[in-house]
């Protein structure tokens, strides 16, 4: 996991469930590629094609709730988003979201600070983004799910321990 | 120091002699359920973690009924990959038409009391109303059960709601839930044990009580259960004797309590697009609806079917308003229909929707919209949720949904019992 990157911020509310994410109606589509371009369909269908490799989503308290779906982190993660940061997380959600290798940070202002465009940096060796001046702490990940999501989630951590 | 329910459930299954909340601990896996719309993905992920057979075929159910029957040409690709899969590892709980998994799974006794159940749908929580811990996760730890029989779980902190005395006339589970989930709100439970327990709960039919149980993930709860008493082990078809343990201790400690007066309780609606917007019925008296929905894994058994026809017994629904009904499973729909009630829904003018998953999700059967407005009886009203993301969904027990269809708008149900 890089320690420290910089990305451009989409802002989304509090609430973001997970058929916002990804609709039931795209959900039976073949791969992940083909889904992917439908995030965010119902709230706002041009989002997905706007949304660039390093990108960060800034977003209210329970992102994710909802759905078991995994395809909800699962196209964000193909997106290439960088991280979430979000007031709270849903709890299924955050699970699919490591599982998946999408890392997922915790503040409850950085929210209120920033605007949609902004640039803020992450620092995960001392758990902190930036925002200009402005500093932001985040809970920090342990070790062990930071190396699950560096390796890229579950599957290869499971690969691994089957000898694969 | 005593322990909750779900703290029981946990230490039975892990033989424990104590667990804390927050604690991190791998669980044994009594039983899981794949549905139809992710099972490919879990076989995918269970062959690429480098698995070749599952850990036992006996405790694994694939329930069909998101995709039943198919919508779209591609929809049988997920059930001919479930079927190939379920025959190569010999697992032989395959229900193909047999109605919604969380009405299935408890009515099949695969999950019993005491038991730890994980299923790759959000509402897996239901089954907390016969006493089991049971949540939804996603494809990828399914297919490491798959593979190692075992989960890593968070004892949860419970927050303890305590329910008394009796329900007004009119009044259902429903209404307690919703009444419940509009006052912690949609993440008011998150990653917390809901327990529900009292004299109200206790007069509650397991339907009912499936109901509560079935949306605590409503407010990010992990589990939704409710003390097994002798109505469940009947429902169940277990020896009681077993299961003396799995009560809270009186001096169980909760992260809060909530006692609530079962009197005070009104027909209540969640409004768009937020299961937390609560309103009583009275002050949305009048508001136009386009389509009603009676079903799904939280609404769609017999007693639910049974209050909506003795509403619409001899009348008609509104002209330019569809009623649209889905029993939740192939059972439920037969008993329903030696019973009378078919008849009566389908004489006051309501469409009947074979046992699945379809209209609750947003994939079939009586698709919403731009501009349509639902009153329904599922578990969410996200924007989008029944079709369009341009059309609103209110959520309301079986009763006040029809009622509603009566007169194309929202009324008071109490007016029609």
């Amino acid at each position: 996991m890089k320690e420290a990157f910089k990305g451009r911020v989409w802002k989304l509310g509090d609430d973001i469930d997970t058929d916002i994410i990804i609709p039931t109606q795209f959900l039976a589509l073949k791969t992940v590629e083909d889904m992917k371009k439908y995030a965010f369909n119902p709230l706002r269908p041009e989002l997905a094609a706007q949304i660039q490799p390093g990108d960060i989503i800034v977003a209210g308290k329970n992102f994710g709730c909802g759905s078991s779906r995994e395809q909800a982190p699962e196209i964000l993660a193909a997106l290439k988003i960088s991280c979430i940061i979000a007031k709270s997380y849903a709890r299924i959600f955050y699970r699919n979201a490591f599982n998946n290798g999408l890392l997922l940070l915790e503040n409850s202002e950085l929210y209120d600070y920033c605007s949609e465009g902004d640039h803020v940096s992450v620092h995960l060796e001392s758990s902190q983004v930036l925002l200009g001046e402005k500093s932001f702490e985040v809970a920090s990940i342990p070790t062990d799910l930071l190396q699950m999501v560096e390796a890229g989630g579950l599957v290869p951590f499971m690969r691994k321990r089957n000898g694969k | 120091m005593g322990y909750t329910l779900t703290e029981k459930i946990i230490m039975r299954n892990t033989k424990r002699s104590s667990v804390t909340p927050g604690e991190l601990l791998n669980v044994n896996v009594d039983r899981v359920m794949v549905h139809d719309i992710f099972a490919p993905f879990v076989v995918e992920k269970f062959r690429e973690m480098g698995f070749e057979k599952v850990w036992n075929p006996d405790k694994i159910v694939f329930v069909y009924d998101h995709l039943v029957p198919t919508s779209f040409i591609e929809d049988f690709r997920h059930h001919k990959i479930a079927d190939a899969f379920a025959a190569e590892q010999h697992i032989k709980a395959v229900h193909r038409a047999d109605g919604v998994c969380h009405q299935l799974m408890p009515e099949l006794r695969y999950v019993v009391p005491g038991q730890v159940v994980f299923g790759t749908d959000s509402h897996t929580t239901t089954y907390g109303a016969i006493g089991s811990f049971s949540t939804g996760i996603g494809y990828t730890e399914m297919a490491a059960i798959f593979g190692t029989g075992q989960l890593w779980i968070k004892v949860p902190p419970t927050l303890k709601f305590t329910i008394n005395g009796e329900l007004p006339k009119g009044v259902y589970s429903k209404d307690i839930i919703l009444r419940i989930l509009g006052d912690i709100g949609a993440d008011g439970g998150t990653y917390k044990a809901l327990e529900f327990g009292g004299s109200t709960i206790k007069g509650l039919s397991i339907s009912s009580r499936m109901t509560l149980s079935n949306m605590a993930v409503e407010a990010g709860a992990k589990v939704g259960v409710i003390e097994p008493d002798e109505k469940t082990f009947a429902f169940s078809g277990v020896e009681g004797s077993q299961f003396q343990d799995l009560k809270s201790d009186p001096d169980a400690s909760y992260e809060k309590v909530f006692n609530y007066d079962a009197s005070t309780f009104k027909p209540v609606v969640a409004c768009p697009s937020n299961v937390d917007n609560i309103s009583d019925v009275e002050a949305l008296l009048g508001s136009k609806i386009d389509q009603g929905f009676i079903g799904s894994c939280t609404n769609g058994r017999f007693e639910d079917l049974e209050v909506a026809a003795k509403i619409l017994k001899g009348r008609k629904i509104a002209p330019f308003t569809k009623l649209i009904v889905t029993p939740a499973s192939r059972s439920i729909y037969a008993e329903a229909a030696k019973a009378g009630i078919i008849g009566i829904l389908v004489e006051a003018g309501a469409i009947m929707n074979p046992p699945a998953c379809g209209l609750c999700c947003g994939r079939s059967g009586g698709i919403v919209s731009d501009g349509e407005r639902v009153i329904a009886t599922n578990n969410r009203n996200f924007l989008g949720r029944m079709g369009s993301p341009k059309s609103e969904i209110f959520l309301a027990s079986p009763a006040t949904v029809a009622a509603a269809a009566l007169e194309g708008k929202i009324v008071d149900p109490r007016k029609y019992l």
